[in-house]
């Protein structure tokens, strides 16, 4: 791989040690993709962590922020003084919300492991966001913009429906990329990769961010890492939406970049997001393929539903409001609980708004900073789960065991206020 | 014995030489929600491989998909001593290629014949990275 004199003196040492391994990482991993080169980022989304489930198993108990830096996020086995980043860099989930601990049933230690990485990231410069949604809390990128994310969903947004430009990456590559403002021009940073492989032709309404979600979900169980077209849209997606679909389509296979005829930016046209030429495979989406989305996703027997899950990926203010008012009056069910997801900062502004006061006047909860899934937090007990999110509803089984349910956001708060699942696809 | 010997030639993605037993999927595996690192189990519901492990195993896949978490997990299972010894694998990703060196295993692509249709779940292979070289020995049942 090719580096200029600047990146061959950070891998010789001239900055200090994290600085060096981090530019040796870069270059293992350009080397594994078989990149040519490095692109210069400004703009990280990484996770700093070892608080998250299995991560903090393997650190010992009483080691330093250093250690677990070094070893999780630079792949280093010694430890390593790290220097303030180079880059703007937003964190990712953490393992808990500080203001429900005791709900959450966060243990002490991994409490401890949240303030001592709480406090690195301050010391080295990395914003405390604590979302998987940069993008609504202030991280939008610019058309363009050579990107280093990692969260499977904020870099398909970004990608898809701003334009700007990067991969998936890991918690090793976006460490990495903070230290150096380095990532490997590999995948959808080079302009010739951004183009369609599979169309996706849409024979039916898509309309709600339910029908998003599935059709995101099926779309990516189809294509898996391809990058599809969507054709014949009657109706522009919003931010939700959006989300929604990219989310699922990232989850169901490994979606990074989509296209949308007409309305996102680099599908002025089919033939246009083609690259002008014929795709590799037609898939059709209609009523049938959408059922089949949802019958996949739904595995639970049981319709006593004990927890509900909105908020995955975080919820937008728009979607607080939206259950803010679906709740407005009524009272979750005794039997269930009701947890939404959002980023702190959107959270600030659901209290100014009352939103907040009056999802907790039915008995919900407004959470921010982890999810069930990568927190694995829950309420005690639960079974049985129902959540609007398909990525959730995907990694809900096989994480924590649940039954899960998935459905519109209206039948999530209808089955908490009744404490039955009563969804449908209609 | 009547070992069959099959010889397939790659690209070397992380440099190492390691042998051992096949496991094999023709799909892709999830590495958040997809697996269990403590122990290398695959634990996503619908996949045909659930509930195998591939710990101290050759693993032979079609590559990664879902969380961008999948080179920590990996990661994870290699510190927790339930990671593959070796990788090969048929699609190139940046979940997968970070993945792989984060898993300091020999590991290889872009072999010239299919892996998934020549090597069998159970055989017993060899992967020298170096050479960019994968011997197969067949498992005699």
């Amino acid at each position: 791989m090719q580096l200029t004199d600047h990146e061959q003196a950070m891998l010789d040492g001239a900055e200090g040690a994290a600085v060096q391994q981090a530019m040796s990482l870069l270059t293992r991993y350009g080397k594994a993709l078989g990149a040519e080169r490095l692109v210069e980022t400004n703009n990280v989304c990484g996770g700093s962590v070892g608080s998250l489930p299995n991560r903090r198993n393997v650190i010992s108990q009483d080691a330093s922020m250093e250690e677990i830096f070094s070893l999780l996020n630079l792949d280093s086995d010694r430890p390593l003084d790290i220097p303030p980043i180079k880059t703007m860099a937003y964190k990712l989930i953490e393992a808990g919300d500080p203001d429900f601990y005791d709900k959450q049933r966060v243990s002490e230690r991994t409490q401890r492991l949240i303030e001592k990485n709480a406090e690195f990231c301050g010391r080295i410069g990395i914003e405390r966001c604590n979302t998987c949604t940069p993008y609504q809390v202030g991280n939008i990128p610019t058309y363009g913009e050579h990107l280093a994310w990692m969260e499977s969903s904020a870099i398909v947004y970004a990608n898809s429906v701003i334009g700007a430009r990067g991969n998936v990456e890991g918690a090793q590559s976006t460490a990495a990329a903070m230290l150096t403002a380095r990532i490997p021009y590999w995948g959808y940073h080079i302009p010739e990769n951004r183009v369609a492989t599979h169309q996706i032709d849409v024979v039916c309404d898509v309309d709600t961010m339910m029908e998003w979600g599935l059709m995101g979900y099926y779309v990516g169980e189809a294509v898996q890492e391809s990058s599809p077209v969507v054709h014949g849209l009657k109706t522009q997606p919003d931010l939700k939406r959006a989300k929604h679909f990219g989310a699922a389509a990232a989850t169901s296979g490994g979606v990074e970049l989509y296209h949308l005829v007409g309305m996102t930016p680099e599908a002025p046209t089919l033939e246009a997001a083609l690259g002008h030429k014929a795709p590799q495979e037609t898939i059709r989406f209609g009523a049938d393929e959408m059922r089949t989305a949802y019958e996949r996703l739904n595995c639970a027997t049981s319709v006593d539903v004990d927890f509900i899950m909105l908020g995955c990926p975080h919820a937008s203010v728009e979607q607080v409001r939206i259950v803010a008012k679906l709740l407005e009056g009524k009272r979750v069910s005794e039997n269930t609980q009701l947890w939404m997801f959002t980023p702190k900062a959107l959270k600030a502004h659901a209290d100014r708004m009352g939103y907040t006061e009056t999802i907790e006047s039915a008995g919900a909860y407004l959470m921010s900073d982890t999810c069930p899934a990568l927190g694995r937090v829950f309420p005690e007990g639960a079974k049985v789960v129902a959540t609007d999110s398909c990525k959730q509803a995907h990694y809900l089984p096989a994480t924590l065991g649940l039954e899960t349910w998935f459905g519109s956001v209206e039948d999530c708060v209808q089955a908490a206020v009744s404490g039955r699942w009563g969804g449908t696809l209609k | 014995m009547s070992d069959e010997t099959i010889v397939l030639h790659g690209r070397c993605v992380v440099e190492g030489v390691a042998e051992g037993e096949a496991f094999v999927t023709a799909q892709t595996i999830s590495g958040f929600g997809g697996i269990d690192p403590m122990t290398g189990t695959i634990t996503e519901r619908r996949h045909e491989r659930v509930g195998e492990s591939f710990a101290g195993k050759v693993l032979i896949f079609r590559g990664a998909k879902g969380s961008s978490g999948w080179a920590s997990n990996f990661q994870t299972a290699r510190l927790a001593g339930a990671g593959p010894i070796a990788v090969v694998f048929n699609e190139l990703t940046t979940k997968m290629a970070l993945g792989a060196v984060v898993m300091r295993v020999p590991a290889m692509t872009d072999l010239d014949q299919n892996p998934l249709e020549v090597i069998r779940h159970g055989d017993w292979v060899k992967v020298d990275a170096d050479r960019g070289v994968i011997e197969v020995t067949r498992r005699t049942s």
